[in-house]
Parts: structure tokens; sequence; C-alpha cells
């Protein structure tokens, strides 16, 4: 068995965080999704999480939140299960998990972000739909309000997404992809907005792909291949041999 | 001559007992599937609302078999069981082995319609000529609907209405992004079990009018040809429901005009004529405008193409 936690120095039991993640394992019928996860995410940094395909990037973010069953260990969100905590945290899906074809505008979906604080039968109201505007702006989309969804870009679609986890205003955002296949503007859009956040103290965990921007655009890094192969700051943890680990073949199918 | 006859068809409506209850019961179908089924359309469940419909056929068969009479509200009841039952199969299989959703559908679909079939037939071979009356639900017959079928149709769909528009919100956030609306703690497979259960009432409210072998048009085309039209889910649902009423009441009209013509299939073709109209002639999506759009900036193309390159020669 390799070593696990190379790079992650655990903090005390006590000490509350973001998210703490304890012996997490996932399984898709009797394929492993992850094995034996233990990762302390904490406050106020930018966080990407990378690894190969299939190594469990996005069923780590989708566990945190409850969306996959888990198989066995423990998630919490700030000490409490997640379900008790989700107003602190939004969740930006893949893009392409959702039909852009569904009659509605860019306005609209941004609004979804506000249906977790109306809760069952309150109807979205001139409130919310102000709110929803303003975060509409801050992705420099104010003018395609009333734009069919399916007739924006895929970058614009994706700000469409951060403008709807901003609407949630959370502690924590969880990020599918956002910057995956989108252009330039978005891409700047996007970061600069995070960077804001992260200023303000909150916590972003982002699925990347692109291990050339790692370093650049992050503080913190989760190297995943089913198993944890590395988690910490980007300069202790993001070197050749954890790559190597996170991406070699073979590497996966070790996994017993 | 025929202007004097669809006269005398749109007096009936108002004067002709059997005609108006014929145009109501069919109207109230429309309406509410024409709503629904905005719902199947858009979670890409179109072949599920068929796989439910021919799964109410046995539910009417064993509520006869078991209640001995063809008191219409046990016979919906019996029908409403069998489709919200087909339905759970199909999803089982779905999800506890390998079959894919197509072919699940199509075990469903298949293997209740023919259970509806064996057990009509056999309540045919076994009594007498009042048993006859339960093949109608097959393709539907309208034209013996009474008041208190009617009045009985409006009650289930003012219902179904009732879960719509409370849940409008939820059912929405579902439907387009279901992942999201999880994270935010809706369940989503209760609501859409919910909207399972009132997409059943409309197979349930079609029984009569269409029968479960067109239902499922009835559910499909009028969301449909909304669609073409229309930009936003709340209008997208309303212009539906229109659609679908008025198939409603100009197919039990045409149906009506001619001695022994069946109502339910059509109030299919008249939806089915809709559709095709809103495909072709629909401003943004239809067929027409595309196909001018397309001639109109091919020929723009061809001429700013034929000026550069005049330019560039005379240049050179």
């Amino acid at each position: 068995m390799m070593e696990q936690k190379s790079g992650q120095k655990k903090p005390p039991e006590d000490e509350i965080l973001p998210i703490k993640v304890r012996n997490l394992s996932v399984t898709y019928r009797t394929e492993p999704a992850l094995w034996n996860i233990d990762l302390d995410f904490p406050e106020g940094k930018m966080i990407a999480i990378v690894g190969p395909n299939g190594a469990g990037k996005s069923t780590l973010i989708k566990a945190v939140m409850g969306l996959v069953p888990i198989t066995a260990g423990k998630i919490s969100v700030y000490d409490k299960s997640y379900s008790k905590q989700r107003s602190k945290v939004a969740y930006v899906p893949q893009r392409g998990s959702v039909d852009w074809d569904f009659p509605t505008d860019a306005l609209d979906v941004v609004e979804m972000g506000l249906y977790g604080k109306l809760g069952w039968l309150r109807r979205p109201n001139s409130q919310t739909r102000e709110k929803a505007r303003k975060c509409l702006e801050k992705v420099g989309l104010a003018d395609y309000a009333d734009r069919q969804i399916g007739q924006l870009s895929g970058g614009q679609q994706q700000r469409v997404f951060v403008a709807r986890a901003l609407a949630q205003d959370p502690q924590i955002y969880l990020m599918d992809e956002p910057l995956n296949g989108v252009d330039a503007i978005t891409e700047e859009t996007i970061l600069s907005i995070l960077e804001n956040l992260r200023k303000e103290g909150k916590t972003i965990v982002m699925v990347h792909h692109d291990l050339q921007t790692v370093d650049k655009y992050f503080d913190w890094v989760v190297m995943l291949n089913r198993n944890l192969v590395a988690g910490g700051p980007i300069k202790e943890v993001f070197t050749r041999k954890n790559l190597d680990r996170a991406y070699q073949e073979k590497q996966r199918l070790s996994i017993r | 001559m025929v202007l004097e006859e669809i006269l005398s068809v749109l007096v009936g409506i108002f004067t002709d007992y059997t005609l108006r209850y014929v145009a109501l019961g069919s109207a109230i179908l429309g309406i509410t599937s024409g709503a629904l089924g905005c719902f199947t359309l858009l979670r890409k469940q179109s072949l599920f609302g068929d796989a439910l419909s021919h799964a109410a056929l046995p539910g009417i068969g064993i509520a006869y078999l078991f209640a001995g009479t063809k008191d219409s509200m046990l016979l919906m009841l019996g029908a409403a069981v069998f489709a919200w039952f087909g339905g759970i199969v199909t999803l089982g299989i779905t999800s506890t082995t390998r079959i894919k959703q197509d072919a699940a559908l199509g075990i469903t679909l298949s293997v209740f319609f023919g259970m509806g079939i064996v057990i009509l037939t056999y309540l045919q071979s076994i009594g007498g000529a009042s048993q006859g009356g339960l093949d109608r639900f097959l393709f539907g017959q309208a034209a013996a609907l009474i008041e208190s079928d009617v009045i009985n149709l409006g009650i289930l769909a003012a219902g179904c209405f009732v879960v719509l528009i409370v849940f409008f919100k939820e059912f929405k956030i579902a439907t387009f992004d279901g992942a999201f609306a999880q994270s935010l703690g809706y369940p989503t497979k209760y609501l859409g079990a919910l909207l399972t259960s009132v997409i059943v009432v409309a197979v349930v409210i079609g029984l009569h009018t269409v029968g479960v072998v067109l239902m499922v048009a009835m559910l499909i085309a009028p969301a449909a040809a909304a669609r073409q039209w229309i930009s936003g889910l709340k209008s997208m649902l309303i212009l539906s429901a229109i659609f679908g009423g008025i198939s409603g009441i100009v197919g039990s009209m045409i149906s009506s005009m001619t001695e022994g013509m069946s109502t339910g299939p059509v109030i299919v073709i008249t939806i089915t004529a809709i559709l095709g109209i809103s495909l072709v002639f629909s401003p943004k999506q239809g067929y027409l405008f595309k196909y001018l759009r397309k001639k109109r900036n091919y020929q723009g193309n061809s001429s700013k193409i034929g000026n550069i390159s005049e330019n560039g020669r005379s240049r050179g």
C-alpha cells in the first residue's frame, strides 16, 4: 500500500473547517469511485481538484452534498452534516449536465439560486428578481437577462451558472469544471470574481482539468486517483512525483 | 352547404346535450394533458407517458373483474393503479438490471398492454354483451360521455392543476437541473414521483376520450407545438393547454359531423395538424422561416463574395 497523506498536515480534530472528509469511499455498483479518502479543506482558499478521467473528482464534490450515496466514511461541513448547512454551500454543476434548450431565460436561471432561501410554496418575487439581476451584472451579462439560455454562448452559459451560485451567497463554492472549454473573457471574469470571494474569506473548491494553470490560479490542490494522492498547499504537494503518481495508469489498477 | 353544417355543429355545442359533454370532456383532457405534457416532454419522458397509458389497460379489466360494475370512477381507479405500477416496474427494471430505459419501456408497454388485451378478451368470452363496452378504452369513445363523467373528469383535472400550480417552482428546477435542485435540498425523486402521479391522472382522464393507445399523442403533441412558439416555461404550459383544449373541441365537432366517426382519433389528428402547422410556420424555429433566412443569407453572401472578388480584380 502506498503512502497516502503526503504533504497533508493533520489539524487537530476539534478545529472547525469548511469541509472535513473522513475515510470516504464511494462505489458505483461494484466499481470503486473513491477509496478511503481523508481530507481537510481549509478556509478562505482557492482549492483545485485534479486527476485523470474517472479519478473521482466530480464524485468527491457530489459526495460532499450527498448527491451520490456514500459507501463508507463521513463528511462534515462546518462541523455539521451537509443537510443542516445547505445555505452555506453553492454548487456549480458541469455545464453539459443540463439541457440548454429548456424554455427559460438567463435571469430565471440565476433566480433559481434563491429558491433554497424561498423554500417550499413561496414564489419568486420582485426582490429575488432584483437580486438575480445584480448577480448577472457581476458576471458581465446584465444585457442578456432576457435572453433564451439556448442562445447564449458556452462561456455565457457558464457565467450564468456562476451568477446563480453568487445569488446563493454561500461560504463554500463547489464548482465542477467551470473553466472547461470557455472563452478567454469568461475565464478572466470568473477568476476575478472568485479572487474577490477568496479575499472575503470564502472557500472555493473547483474541479480543474488544466494542469498548466493550477499553480497560477490556486492556493491549494487535491490530487486524486480514486485514492487521495496528495492534498495541500500548491508549493508543497504540486510536484512532479505526485503528478506522476496521480496520472499513472497502473496506479488505478492497484486498488483492491 | 358545408358552411351550414359547420354552423349547426357550432350551435350544437351549446344546444345538443351529447355534443356538449363530448366537447367538454375532450377539452378537459386536452387542457390537462397539454399542460402536464410540457413536463413529460422537457424531462424527455415522452415514451414513459406512452408506457404509463398502455399499462392502464389491465387495470380497467381487473377493476371490472373484481367489482363487477362499469362504474367509471372504479374503472379509472383500477387504471390509475396499474399505470402507476407500470411506471414503477419500468424504473425498477432500469435501476436494478443492465437493461436500458428504452428497452425497459418497451417491455412494460407491451407486457402490460398484452395482459390488458388478454383480460378484456377473457371478460368478453365469459360474459354477455355488457362486457363488450370495455374495449372502448382502447381508442376511447367520447360519445359515451355523460354529465356525471364530465363532472368527475373536471374534478380530476382541477386536482392536477392545483398540484401543478402549487409545485410549479419545484417542478421547474427539478426538471431543468436535478442535481442543483437536490443540492438545495429539494427531494427530486419525490417530486418526480408526484409529477408522474399527476400524469397518471391525465392518462386516466384520457381513457374515455382518446383511449390508452393514442393517449401519448395528447401529452406530446400540444407541448411540442407550444415549444415552437414560446420561450418561457409558464407561457409554454398555457399555450400547450390551449392547443390541447382547442383540439379536443374541434376534434369532437368534426367527428360529430360524420356518422360513426370516433372522436379520439380525430382529436389526435387535429392536435397533430396543429403541431404540423407550428413546425412549419413558427417564426423562430419553423421550417419555412429557417429556409427563407438561409436562402436570403446565401444570396447575401454570394453578392458580398462577388463584390470582394470584384474589388480584388480591379485592384490587381
